[in-house]
């Protein structure tokens, strides 16, 4: 494999029902950022069906060019034919780098591409950067062992360098309003044998409240708080600071809150403005989910709890003493500051 | 029906510490579990075998150590074993694993093939994904449900905001979530089974077709050039000995300074 062949940083971007997933602008603002250190352009391939009028999106978050693949076989996620699409954009324009989100479509579809077209793929990165030894290999760094050891990975001798990135880590540009980028369409013709899992039904799942990655401020709740109930006090100061309620795995796998609210290694990162801690103890994992919010503050009974280690301020207490007295001087706080 | 079920042998990570001088892993005292997506796989092929009658084959890749993870699948109940090692595989990425995987489950029978989503101890996602493309088979990953009906398996997807239910003609790979069931105890007439009557077949090296390119480290795309743990944040404040009113006058005072209201 001549790798000098391969240039240029490609972004798979995830659409559903013809909305850009936040994970997509996150890669094309990093991708933007990788691209100039390589000396060559960020590329978002978008596939779908319909989809054209998403460029001008795609281009006010960073995009330099897009390779648009539009297809009726596309309209819906499908694994098989989204690979063929996908590994047919690889072949035809030899990028030096794929990024995609670490979601339930980008690492199912991502690990189908890398095994066909035999490259490397580094899972759920959490930081990437470019070689200055010459290189300019891209350098993936990720958690393992549930979030206890981080390892920086390179794929060396082969070509595109291919990664999954976690949600909410990468930071996007402030889209540039007007942006243009010029459009480029491939077309291709998924083969019949590539359509063999069929569709028969798409079920939403009935969720009204706010997604965690995207509360300005989240209240959090862990074993401390007991019991499920308990989480109403959490909900209460979450409204009155204009935030959302979010959780521990404890408290996720103890049947109280739903998996959706999880923050940590197997729930979702989180970088919210404010992030305060109740009642929980702060295991690794749990920390890697929330660490990079910009302030953090923790009640906990046991002054021991790992999550003061992290936290900028702490109260050794018991919140579901402190929460409802928070609640009320918070509202008061803001009542008088509207005044 | 013929029903293979791959499943890794993990430390488990809750449990795994850091030495806070030397910044490593410790590993010793670490129990080794069948990793928890896995058995969730293993549990929809035993009931699949109860309701309806299967053949399952429980395959591991790893070192000869993994055989205590195959003989307790063994003993909650499936039927057979095999355990894919050798120091050639030693070292590979997900790719290499992945290739390595498919050449052994080309010797063995197969209508249906579950995996676990992933191991908690890289994290992946990718090895069920890639044997499915390795065998060119369709895949259907985190599979909240599943049911057979005939030549036809039918799974529940979960996405983050919504699910597909999918249909697929097997031979078909289905990567499991531990959503999926509550995986039963061995029984003690299992374990006696497990390592009385049953065996656990090896196969290494020289029973697969595979190109020494392509296998262990030499075969992987993928290098670790750096591990390293996170370095600690600067510690923050801690308070203690306030009352509950006068512990949210001070994160009401701290919410104030840092301009969260």
């Amino acid at each position: 494999m001549n790798i000098q062949e391969y240039q240029g940083v490609y972004v798979f971007v995830q659409q559903v029902d013809g909305k850009v997933a936040g994970v997509s602008h996150e890669l094309l603002g990093k991708g933007k950022e990788l691209a100039q250190k390589m000396g060559t352009q960020v590329t978002a391939v978008l596939l779908g069906s319909g989809v054209a009028g998403l460029a001008g999106d795609l281009a006010s978050y960073g995009a330099d060019r897009i390779v648009l693949v539009d297809n009726p076989d596309l309209k819906l996620y499908s694994t098989r034919p989204y690979a063929y699409a996908m590994c047919s954009v690889i072949e035809k324009y030899k990028p030096a780098v794929v990024l995609y989100g670490a979601t339930a479509i980008g690492r199912d579809l991502a690990p189908r591409v890398a095994a066909r077209i035999r490259t490397g793929l580094t899972a759920d990165c959490t930081k990437l950067d470019v070689a200055d030894d010459g290189t300019k290999n891209l350098q993936m760094t990720r958690p393992a062992f549930g979030g206890n050891i981080m390892a920086t990975i390179i794929c060396p001798d082969y070509r595109p360098q291919m990664a999954t990135v976690r949600p909410g880590v990468m930071q996007k540009i402030k889209p540039v309003a007007g942006a243009k980028a010029p459009v480029e369409k491939l077309d291709v013709v998924i083969p019949e044998s590539e359509k063999d899992v069929q569709i028969l039904d798409v079920v939403r799942k009935e969720s009204h409240k706010m997604d965690i990655q995207d509360a300005k401020v989240l209240v959090s709740g862990g074993r401390g708080m007991g019991k499920p109930e308990n989480f109403k006090l959490l909900e209460g100061l979450a409204k009155a600071l204009g935030g959302t309620v979010s959780s521990s795995r404890a408290a996720v796998d103890a049947g109280w809150v739903e998996k959706d609210l999880q923050v940590g290694q197997t729930g979702k990162t989180v970088r919210p403005n404010l992030y305060l801690a109740c009642g929980i103890s702060g295991a690794i994992q749990h920390l890697a989910g929330m660490e990079e919010s910009d302030v953090i503050l923790a009640i906990n009974k046991d002054e021991g709890a790992p999550i003061f280690e992290v936290a900028d301020y702490g109260v050794v207490g018991d919140a579901l003493k402190i929460v409802p007295i928070l609640t009320e001087k918070v509202k008061a706080a803001i009542a008088a500051r509207n005044k | 029906m013929n029903i293979v079920v791959c499943i890794k042998q993990v430390p488990d990570t809750n449990e795994v510490k850091i030495d806070p001088k030397t910044g490593r892993l410790i590993r010793e005292g670490v129990p080794s579990i069948i990793n928890p997506d896995d058995k969730a796989g293993l549990e929809a092929a035993l009931r699949l075998k109860d309701s309806q009658g299967a053949h399952v084959t429980a395959v591991s890749m790893g070192p000869p150590q993994a055989d205590t993870a195959l003989r307790e699948a063994l003993a909650m109940g499936a039927d057979e074993a095999v355990l894919i090692t050798d120091r050639a595989f030693g070292g590979a990425d997900t790719w290499a694993t992945a290739h390595t995987l498919a050449a052994a489950l080309k010797t063995i029978p197969y209508d249906l093939i579950i995996t676990g989503r992933q191991a908690i101890d890289g994290d992946t996602a990718q090895v069920g994904p890639q044997i499915a493309e390795n065998l060119h088979i369709p895949n259907i990953s985190y599979a909240e449900e599943l049911k057979v009906e005939g030549e036809y398996v039918t799974v529940k997807r979960q996405f983050e905001d919504r699910y597909h239910i999918l249909r697929a003609k097997m031979p078909c790979l289905i990567t499991a979530l531990s959503e999926l069931n509550e995986p039963r105890y061995m029984t003690p007439q299992g374990i006696f089974d497990a390592y009385r009557e049953k065996q656990v077949k090896t196969l290494t090296r020289k029973d697969l077709d595979v190109k020494d390119g392509d296998i262990g480290l030499k075969g992987s795309p993928t290098r670790v050039i750096q591990t390293f743990t996170k370095s600690p944040k600067a510690a923050g404040t801690l308070v203690n000995n306030l009352t509950s009113e006068e512990a949210a006058e001070y994160l009401l005072d701290k919410m104030k300074e840092k301009f969260i209201i």
